[in-house]
Order: structure tokens, then sequence, then C-alpha cells
């Protein structure tokens, strides 16, 4: 077969910034560095089951899953109104859609610290109102609003493409026969949209489960989650035998979360973006 | 049985500005084997869309049985449709693709495994229940496709160029089977083709369509003996068209000469279009011929050679068992019951 020498500087590339970094990454995540020079311990991976850390990862992972669920429901309903006829034509509501994700994820972030402060427009307004102001930054439930709003659109996106790409005689058949809308969505729409779902919940799953500017900025300073408890014993504790270790049982914990989506979806048809 | 099951009323279609269907009004008989043929775009599928419920018209009614079904949704409609991709279930096998109606309409399991079964055998797909649909040959799936429509016993059954994606014997066979279970179920078919041979073999009534409006209705007898207008007589089959004109009633003129015909009540002199099918041609010997002609072209067509005679300006087709060598001249010889007479289409 004849060489294509086009491929070393990707080959070379790959090496220097993703194998190496990752071969640095499990070196350090099973040694430490001792008087007498350099040992191979399981010490750090055991510390993960510490209390105190293993409760940050229930922690991210929960609050991940819920994020990834609220997406699901409120992002598949907007998939299919815009990839239904009456706006699918009409590229405006998605231009609108994608807009917000063309500004800078942190900026979009610190905005929602100010709406959610004491004196934010929305509680001037509640206020005014006689309501109770609303009273969520720095909870649980601000890192879940933080997370929603910036990874809705990786939930939509996908499931949008999947319904456009659809062939829309099966949907007419379904209602030939006899279907009614919601007859037709459950037992067609859904099912044949499944790839697209799949892609969606990995790609908000992921990001939500290893961010830590979100719960930085919307859960306060000492709000942990494993991003947080990465970027800690990087930067602050100076641990980067324990920081590798932490990062790299997430890794296995996405990886295996992968394959079970991949598994699950491959008794469907393809179509998914990885 | 003298109301028709289906009836368009001065129905029109609009999309975008461009006009898919003029006025049309169409009556579909109880039971008959309907085909609208037509090129693509002169509205035939739209038509079809309509009757099914996929479209609503921009004006006028559809009358199924009597009553206005122009506002119901395709669900409600006792009709069901074969679409021109087949549009199986992909994520179902055969049976659940065959089941999907039924089991909306809540019959209980034993039914619906019977009346299946019953289909499958129907379109000769025993035994198929359980195969995954996407494994299956394009005449396999366009089988399962009229049996899933069939299975919920429409009172008429809509079909969109179902053979279309079919190779040509295996199109021949799909013709006859759908013919035979046309019979069988006893139903009415409403059939869509721009392939006219399917047509004229298949149909009881065939409706040439075109540029949005209807040509001609009539037995595929009618259609190909009696076209109404140049244009029908050239979609079906193949036909010599000159322009010509009426000397008086049973006599006319063209290609240089008199002829006499079979058709009157035209103006005296009226302009008008000639249409003379090629294998109403005979040919003679020079000296015998009504028109001298010189042989361009000679094709073998199987059972027939197509020619093309060059006569007086004109250029013949014609189709005749017996072969003439090239630059030849011959004699040709047309039959006043031959002779079409129609009146000149004045295109907007």
């Amino acid at each position: 077969m004849k060489k294509n020498w086009f491929v070393y500087p990707y080959i070379v590339w790959m090496i220097i910034f993703i194998v190496a970094p990752l071969l640095l990454l499990l070196f350090y995540s099973f040694t430490t560095t001792t008087d007498e020079g350099i040992k191979f311990t399981l010490e750090h991976l055991r510390r993960l089951w510490d209390p105190i850390y293993f409760s940050v990862f229930l922690r991210s992972i929960n609050l991940a899953l819920i994020s990834t669920a609220i997406c699901l429901l409120i992002g598949y309903p907007v998939a299919v109104i815009l990839a239904s006829k009456e706006y699918s034509s009409n590229k405006i509501m998605t231009l609108l859609f994608v807009i917000p994700m063309w500004m800078n994820f942190l900026l979009r972030t610190y905005a929602w610290m100010t709406l959610l402060e004491k004196n934010s427009p929305i509680n001037v307004i509640l206020n005014l109102l006689h309501l109770p102001p609303l009273q969520i930054l720095y909870t649980d439930k601000a890192v879940v609003l933080g997370m929603v709003y910036n990874f809705l659109p990786f939930m939509v996106l996908p499931i949008y493409s999947v319904l456009m790409k659809m062939d829309k005689s099966i949907i007419e058949a379904a209602e030939d026969l006899g279907g009614n809308y919601f007859v037709v969505l459950r037992k067609i729409i859904i099912p044949l949209s499944v790839p697209g779902i799949m892609s969606g919940i990995t790609m908000v799953f992921m990001p939500a489960v290893t961010t830590f500017i979100i719960s930085r900025l919307l859960g306060g300073g000492h709000y942990m989650l494993i991003g947080n408890l990465i970027e800690q014993q990087f930067l602050v504790a100076g641990d980067w035998n324990f920081g590798s270790a932490i990062s790299f049982a997430l890794m296995i914990i996405i990886l295996i979360s992968m394959s079970i989506m991949h598994k699950y979806d491959k008794e469907y048809e393809g179509g998914a973006i990885w | 049985m003298t109301e028709p099951i289906i009836r368009l009323v001065n129905v029109s279609k609009d999309y975008n500005g461009t006009e898919a269907l003029k006025d049309i009004n169409l009556y579909i008989k109880r039971n008959e084997f309907l085909t609208l043929l037509g090129p693509s775009g002169c509205g035939k599928t739209t038509t079809l869309r309509i009757i099914g419920g996929f479209e609503k018209p921009d004006t006028g009614d559809v009358f199924f049985d009597g009553k206005s079904i122009t506002n119901l949704p395709p669900y409600k409609r006792r009709v069901n449709t074969v679409f021109q991709r087949y549009a199986l279930f992909p994520h179902m096998n055969v049976a659940e693709n065959i089941a999907f109606g039924l089991k909306i309409k809540k019959l209980d399991k034993k039914t619906i495994n019977k009346k299946v079964t019953e289909a499958l055998e129907l379109v000769n797909l025993k035994g198929f229940e359980k195969r995954d649909v996407e494994s299956l040959s394009g005449g396999e799936q366009q089988r399962v496709a009229i049996a899933r429509a069939l299975v919920n016993e429409p009172e008429v059954l809509l079909l969109d160029e179902p053979l279309g994606a079919l190779d040509l014997k295996l199109r021949k066979g799909m013709q006859v089977e759908l013919k035979r279970i046309q019979k069988a179920v006893g139903i009415t078919f409403v059939y869509v083709t721009h392939d006219q041979e399917e047509a004229l073999s298949m149909s009881d009534t065939v409706a040439v369509m075109k540029d949005g409006k209807i040509q001609q209705v009539g037995t595929p007898e009618t259609i190909y003996n009696e076209p109404k207008n140049a244009f029908v007589a050239d979609f079906i089959g193949e036909s010599n068209i000159v322009s010509g004109r009426m000397i008086k009633d049973y006599l006319a003129y063209f290609a240089g000469r008199e002829f006499e015909c079979v058709d009157a009540g035209f103006g005296e002199n009226e302009e008008v279009d000639i249409v003379i099918r090629p294998e109403d041609i005979k040919l003679v010997s020079e000296g015998e011929g009504m028109l001298i002609g010189e042989v361009k072209s000679v094709t073998f067509k199987g059972v027939h050679y197509e020619m093309i005679i060059q006569s007086s300006g004109i250029s013949w087709m014609v189709h005749s068992t017996l072969m003439q060598t090239v630059n030849s001249r011959v004699g040709l010889c047309i039959l006043p019951n031959d002779i079409h007479i129609m009146k000149k289409v004045i295109e907007p």
C-alpha cells in the first residue's frame, strides 16, 4: 500500500497532545514520590473511597443526571416543535435557539449570577408583586439551572437533526393507518429518534459531570463537584498524583456510561453523533 | 351503486404560488381500478394526497360516500395508502408493521394474528411474520406495504407509484399481482403512475392529467383509440402528430393531400391536429401508396421494426413487421378509421 505522508503530522499531533498527557495521567495516578525515588502505589485510588471524596462523586453524578433528565424533558418537545412542518422551513426559530451558544459560556454563567442575586431584577419584580424572593444562588438548584441553561442546546440539536432526517412518509403512513398525533409520537417518532436522544444525553451528561465553572460560580466558593476537586488538587493542594487519580476515575466512569449507552443505541438504527 | 365512492368537486391546490391543481372534478366509482396518469408535476400525486388527507385543498370539496371529508384528518378516513417508498416502520418486523393499524383499533391478539396471517397470504408472503423489514427486497417490502394497508379493510386503497422503484421484470409481475389482489378484495383502487403501459394494462378507468388539469377520463380502450387531444394521444402510446385542416366533414387535408376520414363537426377549413398511431400506417409498394416516402432509419424493437419515413417534409414513425432497407422508397397507406382529428390545443 502506498504510504500517505500527510498522515504523519496528525500522528505527531495526537502523540504530543493526547497520548502523552494520557500516559502522564496514568503515571501520576499510580506513583508516589518519596525520598527513595518514585514508587508504584494504589494509595491514590484507595483514597477516592474516603467518604468525603466519594460523596463528591455521588453528588456530581446525581446533579448531572438531574440536569440531563431536565434537558431531555425540555429539549425533546423543543426539537419536535423546531422540526415540525410549521417551523422547519423557518430557520429563525432554530437560529434564535442557537444564538446564545455563540456567546461565551463564562459570560452566560456570570449573567445568571446577577439574575439570581438578592437584589436581582427578578427579585425586584417578585417584590413588587408581593411574592417571596427567589433565593437559590449558591444551592444545588442554581447549579442545576446553570447546567440546564448551558447544555440544553446539546440535547436539542442532535434530536432535532434526527427528526429532520426522518422520512416524513413514515409518519404519514402511521397517520394513514389510524394513528392520531399521540399514537404516532409514541409509537413512531420517539422510537425512531432514540439515536438522537442517546447523543443528546451523552453530550449533556459528560460536560455536566465534569464541570467546575458552573458549580464554582453558581454554587459558591466551597461548593464541591468532581471538577472542582480535580482543579483544587492541581492548583491549590499541589497534589498532582491524587488529582490524576480522580481524573482517571472520572474517565473510567465516562467510558463505562458511554459503552452502556452505545450498546443500547446499537439495538436501534445508527445515526448517532459519535 | 350509482353514487360514486369518491367525488372531487372544483378542487384547487396551490404550492407557494405554483398551481398544482386547477379546478379538478373527478368521480371514482365503487370497486373500480382508477389510474391517475400523467408526467411528473402534473398534479396526480397531489390529487392522491388530497384524497388521503395529507393535503388540504385550497378550494373545493372531497366527498366520500356522499359526505364531505375535506376537513377530516387522515386517521379518520376510511382509505389507506401505499406510499411510493413503501414507508415501512424500520423499527418493527413484518408482522408488527402489518398489525399497526389493527392494534390502534384495539382488536384482540388472536384476531390480529389471524388477520396478519391472512394478509400475508394474500400478498404471497406466507411465513414472513418475524422478518426484519430492512432485510426484505424491494418487491417484498412493497407487498408488506400493500398488506399493511389492506389489513385494515379500507374501502379505497390509494397507491402512489408503488412500482416505481422496482426493476422492469418485477414490475410486470407486480402489475398482475396487484390486479389479482384488487379482484380478490373487491375494493376501489386509486393508482398513480407516469407509466402509460402500466395504466392501460391494469385500469378500469384512466384519468390523464397534465399541468394540474384532467385531460381525459375513460376506459383504457377509449383513451388509446379516441384520445381527446394531441397531448393525450402523444402521452398514451406513440403517435404521429401533424398539423392539418378540415376541408369539410369527413375530409381532411394534411401532408400535401386530401384524406378521407371519419370525423365531423369541425368548422370548414379549421386548423386541426391530425394524430396517427405508428402501427396504423401500412407500408405498400411505391406505386400503391397514398404518400411516397424514403426510409431514414430502421430499429428492431422485438415484435416489430420502428422506422422513420420521410415524406414531403414530414417524418412519420411507422411500426411494421416488414423490414425495409434504409434509403429505399416506399408507399404509405392510411385508412380513414385510423386518422384521428383533434382540435388544436391552444397553449397558454
